[in-house]
């Protein structure tokens, strides 16, 4: 037998070419790590991430921590970083419940309500986010009135400047309650444990709903009360042109979620809809053919099934839209991206590290959210031969 | 017990209450009291928002007019007199007035081509895709910048609107297209080399907002090349989104490869066909076949995401009709609104004719893959 | 309580999808105990007849009677006569995120307010009876389809109904399946189940049957013993049904 040349072998050929791989990505990466060195070197720019220490020097409009001009670099990412997880955490929230709202009706037997949620899927499906950003932003919310003209609901007032709400300050005794409602939801675990377990000796559950109510709303009002009702609300007063006090939602933040929410809302529909779909019908006919009543068909047999499927997509929908969050940066909403790598970024001119930083939270939590998804996917996968 | 049928009985007609409009009614809108209410609401929704909608942007608008005045007047819906007034911005952005004509031709046989692409049984289809893919893109490059063959020249800061739009997105399909398939094979490879390249490729860029690479893209890319070199804006934009496409496109191409069977590649190498010549010829074909659709859904997204060059500073088409709200000779309370409503339009129109054009797509492949 | 010796009374049942009429008029009485076998070309309304015993699809002229309870709209009486009528589909229909047990235990104990343990015991004994319990705790993912067929009879007679209905229970499995599930029906049919059966497998009927009923364009077309029926097909229609499918 002939030797074969020895780079025709395949062996020494994927070491070559990986090698080589290596070589080019490495030589790519180290031209233009010189390259920025000396620009930068010659623009005058710092390197390094001390400058999160130094002074930051301007104010942000809507922060969940305590932050002022006087307050560093570092302080003000974080500000903005928990800005982010505000607008994505209530983002997340409406737009799941929205979402399943409009999925489960686009699947209605209603003929009208089920064309009405199609019409609302086909249309924040197909125009761009940023568009529906700017339009409630400029459209809608600069038609609100003046503050001392605002609209007033439910102890809230809206007006131009944002949504007022009074802020709920604890007192001394207050621990005392937040404890009892702690007491409350351990109380209603149990309860429910205790009823499964009757339910397996009996065939009878014992009643949860009212009593886990009972518990949750009552307990931490008696105690409330006997504590001398140590809560405060701090409303937020007229003083001149602006309202001063409580809790204020600034219109960059309703537009950017109320954006977002009907947005994501329409794709996280279309998910919905179609993991319903994707349940066999033959499954709630065997289910109902058994005599089980059609909420038990749907909580015992479809839903579970449906989930399956719908899980892994409704998770990336979560990521696009704490991606989309950066949209926030033509808002001026002060989220990571327009604060930090927008203003800071300016500020310090040290772009390669505020970017890094920016891109580095991004990515772990896409990663985060990615392990989280194949740890769930692994455990509920259903078995087959 | 036992029993035979004479004749057979004739077909009766269905109850009054199940056929026609009123059978239609009581089945699907008022089959129950629930589903009664539910329809009452659906109306409901439908009568507080329908014809607001067609009073302003119908009946109550200014189709026409020269400046503020004339959407000022009582009561005035939309102020379609402005769009009217900017059309020539919101498609063009501010390429040079007289060199307009150049980009309606490259539009023009852009969208013949893929036109007559998107005929089943064209004859010269690898042609056709030859030309769109190679030879286009160059003939629209000297066509649209000029400088060259006798052509006036118009830097790429004026290009602007539907124009920019349409080229951002398009040379961001084009190539992360040849970029996306190679990452695809990369993250399938045996080489582990390989492999952890294309998976940190793709997963990096996956993983952070768009913003951010443009962001990148003009501000950091200046600094990776020797100090001055004069890099064009549109062109950092340009690699900026082709390279944060390709991640996504790669997933897309990955799905389809994941499709095809193994009996394909042993065969191939039955038949003595290496690595690249069995991806060429066998393998690619299939698995872009399939996944068109999943492709024209990545060039609708790009193209909605080209919305947001508008943040680092170029004028796309919402970029060119947001700008134009500040022109003090269109300021009157209606002008965002139009504006943004027209935006609306537009991109609903070219979207959702994409969407119904994928999902078409997508029956007619898998009309060849079902059993009789 | 009316006549409790019929199991099933169908008097003038009609049926529209639209405008398609898909049963006429049809008239049908099953006696407690009886098996009664119906067959017939594809869209002759077969399957829409037994699947209309337990509601799962409304007829719009007529009456049904099962167990002594009229079907109509009332939900409570639908869930009364699901409880009593059990049902095996030709796809299985087996949930496949339950375990076999659980699938035979979800609704004792959620209809029948069974204590699990009961429902347990019960479940064991019918996966016996149809010769599967040793997969009991397997997914339905990971048997054949004749063993999945066997766990869907156990399944259905887990809740002790008086009726039976079988639509099509052996036209999705492999020839070297069929045998199987149709011993288990057999067994079933010898200890008295009252059952409707809509097959293809005329030796299942002649060994079993009490009752042929051949159908056609949604209408009864001839009913007779099976020996007669086979034997003496007096319909022309239903000899040239039968020359088709005897023939191989």
């Amino acid at each position: 037998m002939q030797k074969q040349a020895f780079w025709n072998d395949p062996r020494y050929r994927a070491w070559f070419f990986q090698v080589l791989a290596i070589l080019l990505v490495g030589g790519f990466f180290a031209t233009i790590a010189v390259n920025t060195i000396d620009n930068l070197r010659a623009l005058n720019v710092a390197s390094g991430f001390g400058f999160l220490q130094h002074t930051a020097g301007f104010g942000i409009s809507q922060t969940l921590i305590e932050y002022s001009e006087a307050s560093t670099y570092g302080r003000a990412f974080l500000v903005a970083l928990l800005n982010t997880l505000l607008v994505a955490g209530i983002g997340i929230v409406f737009a799941t419940v929205l979402g399943f709202l409009v999925g489960i009706a686009r699947l209605s037997s209603n003929w009208l309500v089920a064309k009405l949620a199609t019409v609302y899927i086909e249309i924040f499906r197909n125009i761009p986010l940023l568009l529906q950003i700017l339009f409630w932003y400029t459209a809608v919310l600069s038609n609100l009135p003046a503050p001392r003209d605002s609209m007033q609901f439910g102890g809230m007032l809206l007006n131009k400047r944002g949504l007022y709400a009074p802020a709920p300050t604890g007192e001394p005794g207050f621990e005392y309650v937040m404890l009892a409602f702690a007491v409350a939801l351990l109380g209603i675990i149990i309860l429910r444990r205790l009823s499964e377990r009757k339910r397996m000796n009996t065939g009878i559950g014992l009643p949860v709903l009212f009593p886990g109510l009972g518990l949750v709303f009552g307990v931490p009002l008696l105690v409330f009360w006997l504590a001398g009702s140590p809560l405060h609300f701090e409303v937020p007063e007229l003083r001149g042109f602006n309202f001063v006090g409580g809790l204020r939602a600034s219109p960059e933040l309703l537009a950017l979620v109320f954006a977002l929410s009907i947005y994501t809302a329409s794709f996280i529909a279309e998910i919905v809809r179609s993991g319903i779909q994707a349940v066999n019908w033959g499954q709630s006919e065997a289910a109902l053919a058994l005599g089980l009543r059609r909420p038990e068909v749907l909580r015992l047999v479809v839903v579970p099934q449906a989930l399956r499927v719908i899980i892994p997509p409704l998770t990336s929908q979560f990521l696009n839209l704490t991606k989309n969050s950066s949209l926030a940066a033509a808002l001026a909403y002060p989220e990571l991206a327009s604060v930090f790598a927008g203003t800071v970024l300016n500020q310090t001119g040290q772009a390669i590290e505020v970017l890094a930083i920016t891109m580095a939270v991004y990515l772990s939590l896409s990663l985060l959210t990615s392990m989280a998804m194949n740890f769930y996917n692994s455990r509920i996968a259903l078995v087959e031969r | 017990m036992s029993f035979v049928r004479k004749s057979y009985l004739p077909e009766t007609a269905a109850p009054l209450l199940s056929v026609g409009v009123l059978g239609w009614l009581k089945a699907n809108m008022f089959s129950s009291v629930g589903n009664s209410l539910l329809s009452l609401l659906g109306g409901y929704i439908l009568w507080i928002t329908v014809p607001p909608l067609i009073q302003w942007a119908l009946l109550d608008a200014v189709w026409q007019g020269s400046g503020r005045e004339a959407c000022l007047v009582e009561n005035a819906g939309a102020c379609w007199a402005f769009v009217a007034a900017k059309f020539g911005q919101f498609m063009y952005g501010r390429y040079t007035f007289e060199e307009r004509w150049r980009v309606d031709l490259v539009f023009l046989v852009g969208a013949l081509t893929v036109g007559l692409l998107m005929i089943g049984r064209m004859p010269g289809r690898r042609y056709l895709a030859v030309f769109g893919l190679l030879i286009y893109p160059v003939l629209a490059f000297f066509m649209l910048t000029g400088g060259a063959f006798g052509l006036v020249a118009v830097e790429t800061s004026l290009w602007g609107g539907l124009l920019l739009t349409f080229v951002v997105a398009s040379v961001g399909i084009v190539v992360s297209l040849p970029l996306g398939i190679l990452l695809a094979l990369g993250r399938r490879s045996q080489m582990p080399v390989m492999r952890m390249l294309s998976v940190i490729y793709i997963e990096a860029w996956r993983g952070v907002p768009l913003i951010t690479v443009l962001f990148m893209a003009s501000v950091m890319l200046p600094l990776f090349l020797p100090a001055g070199t004069n890099f064009d804006k549109l062109l950092r934009v340009l690699i900026g989104v082709a390279l944060f496409s390709s991640a996504y496109m790669a997933e897309v191409v990955r799905g389809g490869l994941q499709a095809i069977p193994r009996g394909q590649y042993e065969a191939a190498s039955a038949l003595g066909l290496g690595y690249w010549k069995t991806n060429l010829l066998i393998i690619m074909p299939q698995a872009l076949r399939l996944v068109i659709p999943g492709i024209v859904n990545t060039f609708i997204g790009l193209f909605k995401d080209t919305t947001l060059v508008m943040i680092v500073g170029l004028f796309d088409f919402l970029g060119s009709v947001q700008v134009n709200f500040s022109d003090a000779n269109w300021a009157t309370p209606q002008t965002a609104a139009s504006g943004y409503a027209f935006a609306a339009l537009v991109f609903w129109i070219i979207c959702f004719g994409m969407s119904r054009y994928s999902m078409r797509l997508e029956s007619r492949l898998n009309e060849g893959t079902r059993r009789a | 309580m009316s006549d409790h010796q019929m199991a099933i009374e169908m008097t003038g049942v009609s049926k529209w999808f639209g405008a398609f009429q898909v049963l006429k008029q049809i008239d049908l009485s099953v006696k407690r105990g009886e098996r009664i076998v119906i067959c017939g070309p594809s869209g002759s309304g077969k399957s829409t007849l037994i699947r209309c015993i337990n509601r799962l699809e409304e007829h719009q002229q007529g009456r049904i009677i099962v167990n002594g309870i009229e079907l109509n709209n009332d939900l409570k009486r639908i869930d009364e006569v699901r409880a009593e009528v059990g049902m095996v589909f030709q796809s299985f229909n087996l949930f496949p995120h339950l375990t076999i047990l659980e699938n035979c235990t979800l609704a004792p104990v959620w209809v029948r307010k069974l204590p699990k343990a009961q429902a347990h015991e019960q479940a064991m004994n019918y996966l016996e009876r149809v010769q599967i319990a040793d997969q009991a705790h397997k997914f339905p993912g990971q048997l054949s389809g004749g063993q999945q067929q066997r766990v869907a009879i156990a399944r259905a007679l887990c809740m002790s109904p008086q009726i039976m209905l079988f639509d099509e229970p052996t036209s999705s499995l492999d020839p070297e399946m069929i045998k199987e599930v149709l011993d288990v029906m057999i067994g079933l049919a010898r200890d008295g189940m009252t059952m409707l059966c809509v097959t293809h497998e005329m030796g299942f009927a002649r060994t079993v049957a009490d009752r042929v009923i051949f159908m056609d364009a949604g209408q009864i077309v001839e009913e007779n013993a099976p020996e007669a029926f086979f034997n003496t097909p007096q319909h022309p229609r239903t000899r040239e049904f039968l020359s088709q499918i005897l023939s191989h």
